[in-house]
């Protein structure tokens, strides 16, 4: 069954990192260590785990960065190859039949079968587990990256624990599911970021990331100016539909948190505030947008990095001097809202319903045609789109 | 010779193409045969001997006022306010006609025996004026006497502790002006007036006042009530700064105005094309054209702006008044008319201007787009009595490249207002809401005070300044101009006077009757 791999291919990885960088993101796959295949479904690894059939399986920054070369050496070995990637996947249980779950693609300690669980894990804050490198299965820090367990990139499937599956209601179309899970990292974003109710909240990025963590943000928090920075037209338009006080685009957003903390502006050129910002969540992850949030931060303010961030330069002075706290979320888990633990993903499940995250969805591939799925995606924001994703299902089965 | 009155053109088929300015640069465009150029008259000459005609202007001043001589006693506080860098467009050669006035007030003080002088720069909410353009304006020997003393400033709209609320006009507007001047024994306000709007009252009313006090009159429904505010007695404007300035002068505030007029004699030599009448153009007229601008459109943006702002206009005194500030005003208009009016028969559907690079506001800067709009829609639009050069409904067709380019340092709240207010409305009726916070915001406030930055609020008046043409218009076109940033503004953009023309049918109808302004020399339309 047709299956997209990426294998360890040093001069394929770096081929694919300087393809990127002349022709842009999601256009090197022709020469990046991803190929089109055939395989089998993986086995199971054990008792309490499942094969899951994918319907449609998303393309994630983090996928993007994968193949054009550029994700960062830490994840080197926290990784197993060959891996299939996917991880926002609703798919089809094997066993019983038809049942359509989402995955919850980290794989901690539970599905590890590791035990005590870390520390982590025990709180049900699996993506901090600290053994995703350890435990009967490959290295891998979710599903779409450990060779063991299949990704969502496959017709043959994947393969999850029980602990992973939600299942996914009858009323839910397939493409309102397939953004929960990057809805449970933008949920568990808003929440890690914090926010007071009244607080200034800005929001680096209008892609899938930044938009989903704009829609929990307005859901799951009472900001009291919700500021977005997009960078294309159709961005700033959902940006306003799902919660935004006022969206900009990225050059003009200090300006407009300075005109509300109405700070100072200490330098024209490093546009660095006096005030600002209670909170800013960088959904980019480049050394620019984290450089823009330290300086529209006020002091003691938080910038919470959600975009996934690579090798960066940064001047950290003003950290230091205003004391700000920079703090970082990474997909999802338990959280803890209103006195009460909730799942990720039960809340992101909420959060896509509610503002019919479904019509995100811009684009369905058929694997075959992975290279211009990658490339749609790569350019999602210049092209009109938000989320791309392959479309795995047998004709006539979507719902 | 006398110089020749103002001329309309009509333009046929054997008329050359018409200059228009366009920023930085030009066009030549022709226009449809029929329309009606209006050129302004030819400047008048200047005084032989400006420093007798200051002498005899002081020594015989208008409306009852005394010999400025008989007002000087020694013991006494003086202080001498003068129009800022607004004024005159371009820069006029040196020496400056405020340092010829100056100079001959300053030195009737030293015969007197006053010794407390302070020289004001009457700022309003511009920006503070740089060493360069204070030593320019006064001469080296005024500023190099007065400021390392800290006797020459500039007016701080936001230094409560140099302002003085003097009362309110009959229908409740604050009058609060610069403590100096009100306290002190004289006030002598040395004005160059450019155009008919220029002095007056509005020279201290506006020039030395606070937001607290501009904001009665700089608002849009006042501006919408100024049928134009270069004719004073159907101005709102200076209505309200006429009842604010008899508040002056009932609190006790002595003021002498001074109020000097130029020629529109405006650029030197190697620009002389730009005035002369295009179908009078020598060869060395044509050449100069097509050596100016091919040099402006193939140098930098920045380079051809630093070599327009380098320029130093030949204008020249015509005539300088004293005394009382409504006798002196009053002559002062009818020179200001007697050298720029011109005659023209009934309204036209459609007008067309071209901006040039410089406007009061950005001397030494960058027209950016909120300031095209004002200088076409505010200033061009308003040169007029009686009836607008174009119909209610009509449409003007304006020439610049309006770039998305701003100051930083000069106009740092213009971004912003781009950014954000015309971004939600380009009504100037809805745009008061965001005013307040433009007006009070602390960083404005410093840069204002502390830098060469215009006063937050200071954008939202260039926008009132178009309230009267954006009530009265059908469309607005810019030709030429940045697409995105004439969308923002409100207005449509063209590529080509053609396009122009065409886009404008739609508005006033097929075959439009059209009236261009064509400046330099500046004109104002008589309307009958």
């Amino acid at each position: 069954m047709r299956t997209l791999i990426f294998e360890r291919n040093l001069a394929r990885f770096a081929a694919s990192r300087v393809a990127s960088s002349l022709a842009g993101s999601g256009r090197a796959a022709r020469v990046s260590p991803l190929r089109l295949t055939d395989s089998e479904p993986p086995p199971l690894p054990g008792p309490g785990w499942y094969r899951v059939r994918p319907l449609l399986a998303g393309i994630c920054g983090s996928d993007l960065a994968t193949v054009d070369g550029r994700s960062s050496r830490y994840f080197e070995d926290l990784v197993s190859f060959p891996f299939v990637p996917g991880h926002e996947v609703v798919g089809e249980l094997e066993e019983p039949a038809g049942a359509r779950v989402v995955v919850q693609a980290v794989i901690g300690c539970v599905a590890r079968g590791i035990e005590p669980p870390c520390e982590a894990c025990a709180e049900g804050r699996v993506g901090g587990c600290e053994r995703v490198a350890f435990g009967h299965l490959s290295p891998g820090i979710q599903i779409g990256y450990c060779s063991d367990t299949g990704g969502g990139w496959s017709a043959a499937g994947l393969v999850a624990h029980e602990s992973q599956l939600h299942a996914v209601a009858d009323d839910m179309g397939d493409e309102e599911a397939v953004m929960i899970e990057p809805t449970a990292c933008a949920v568990h974003a808003a929440l890690a970021s914090k926010v007071e109710p009244g607080d200034t909240v800005a929001v680096l990025g209008a892609g899938t990331l930044g938009l989903t963590t704009l829609a929990a943000l307005r859901s799951l928090t009472e900001p009291g100016s919700l500021f977005a920075g997009a960078k294309h037209e159709h961005q700033r338009r959902w940006a306003r539909e799902l919660g935004a006080d006022a969206v900009l685009p990225p050059d003009q957003l200090g300006r407009a948190v300075r005109r509300r903390s109405r700070s100072l502006t200490v330098s024209e050129r490093s546009r660095q505030l006096t005030g600002g910002a209670d909170v800013v969540v960088d959904c980019v992850g480049s050394t620019e947008s984290l450089a823009e949030a330290l300086a529209m931060v006020r002091p003691r303010g938080r910038v919470v990095l959600v975009g996934m961030p690579g090798k960066s330069k940064v001047d950290l002075a003003s950290l230091w001097h205003r004391e700000v706290v920079l703090t970082a979320a990474y997909a999802y888990g338990v959280e803890q809202v209103a006195g009460r633990s909730v799942s990720s993903f039960e809340l992101a499940a909420g959060v896509v319903s509610e503002y019919r995250l479904g019509r995100l969805v811009s684009a369905l591939y058929p694997l075959e045609r992975f290279e211009e799925a990658l490339e749609h995606a790569g350019a999602a924001g210049s092209r009109g789109a938000v989320k791309i994703a392959f479309d795995l299902r047998r004709k006539g089965s979507a719902r | 010779m006398s110089p020749r009155p103002g001329f309309v053109l009509e333009v046929d088929g054997s008329t050359p193409p018409t200059l228009f300015w366009h920023g930085e640069g030009f066009r030549l465009e022709r226009l449809p045969v029929g329309s009606r150029v209006l050129y302004a008259p030819e400047p008048f000459d200047a005084l032989e001997d400006p420093m007798a005609a200051i002498r005899r202007a002081l020594e015989n001043p208008l409306g009852g006022s005394e010999p400025l001589r008989a007002l000087l006693r020694p013991g006494m506080r003086l202080t001498i306010a003068f129009d800022d860098v607004s004024l005159p467009l371009p820069p006029m050669r040196r020496p400056d006609n405020r340092q010829l006035v100056i100079e001959q007030v300053l030195d009737l003080a030293a015969e007197a025996g006053v010794d407390d002088v302070v020289l004001i720069a009457a700022l309003s909410l511009h920006r503070r004026m740089t060493e360069a353009e204070l030593r320019h304006a006064l001469g080296d020997r005024i500023y190099d006497a007065f400021e390392p003393h800290g006797l020459l400033t500039q007016h701080d709209a936001e230094d409560p502790s140099n302002l003085v609320h003097l009362g309110a006009t009959e229908l409740g507007e604050d009058v609060e002006i610069n403590r100096r001047a009100a306290e002190s024994d004289l006030l002598v306000y040395v004005n160059i007036n450019l155009v008919a709007m220029d002095g007056g009252h509005k020279s201290v009313a506006t020039g030395l006042a606070s937001y607290r006090s501009l904001r009665h009159h700089h608002n849009a429904r006042t501006m919408a009530r100024s049928r134009s505010f270069m004719d004073q007695h159907r101005s709102e404007l200076h209505s309200s700064n006429w009842r604010m300035g008899r508040v002056i002068r009932d609190s006790g505030v002595k003021v002498f105005q001074i109020e000097t007029t130029l020629n529109t004699d405006t650029f030197p030599e190697q620009f002389r094309f730009l005035q002369r009448r295009e179908w009078e153009w020598s060869l060395a007229d044509r050449a100069g054209f097509l050596a100016t601008s091919k040099a402006l459109s193939r140098t930098p943006d920045r380079v051809a702006r630093s070599i327009l702002h380098g320029v130093r206009s030949p204008h020249r005194m015509t005539s300088v008044q004293a005394g009382e500030v409504e006798a002196v005003h009053a002559r002062t208009t009818e020179n200001v008319y007697a050298q720029q009016l011109v005659e023209i028969e009934g309204q036209a559907d459609v007008l067309t201007m071209g901006l040039p690079y410089i406007c009061p506001y950005n001397v030494n800067s960058i027209m950016n787009p909120v300031l095209v709009a004002c200088l076409g829609l505010g200033y061009f639009f308003n040169l007029y009595r009686g009836e607008p050069l174009v119909r209610e409904g009509g449409v003007v067709i304006m020439s610049h490249p309006t770039p998305w380019s701003f100051h930083p340092g000069h106009h740092p709240s213009y971004i912003d207002f781009f950014e954000q207010v015309l971004a939600d409305t380009t009504d100037p009726a809805q745009i008061g809401k965001y005013e307040e916070a433009y007006a009070t915001d602390p960083w404005y406030v410093h840069l204002y005070r502390t830098g060469h930055a215009y006063h937050g609020v200071h954008p939202f008046y260039m926008w009132y300044w178009c309230a009267h043409a954006l009530e009265h218009l059908g469309a607005v076109i810019v030709l030429g101009g940045d697409r995105a940033a004439v969308r923002r503004l409100g207005f449509k953009p063209a590529s080509s006077m053609a396009d122009a023309l065409e886009m404008a049918s739609d508005v006033v109808g097929r075959d439009p009757s059209v009236t261009h302004l064509h400046t330099p020399p500046l004109l104002m339309a008589q309307v009958k």
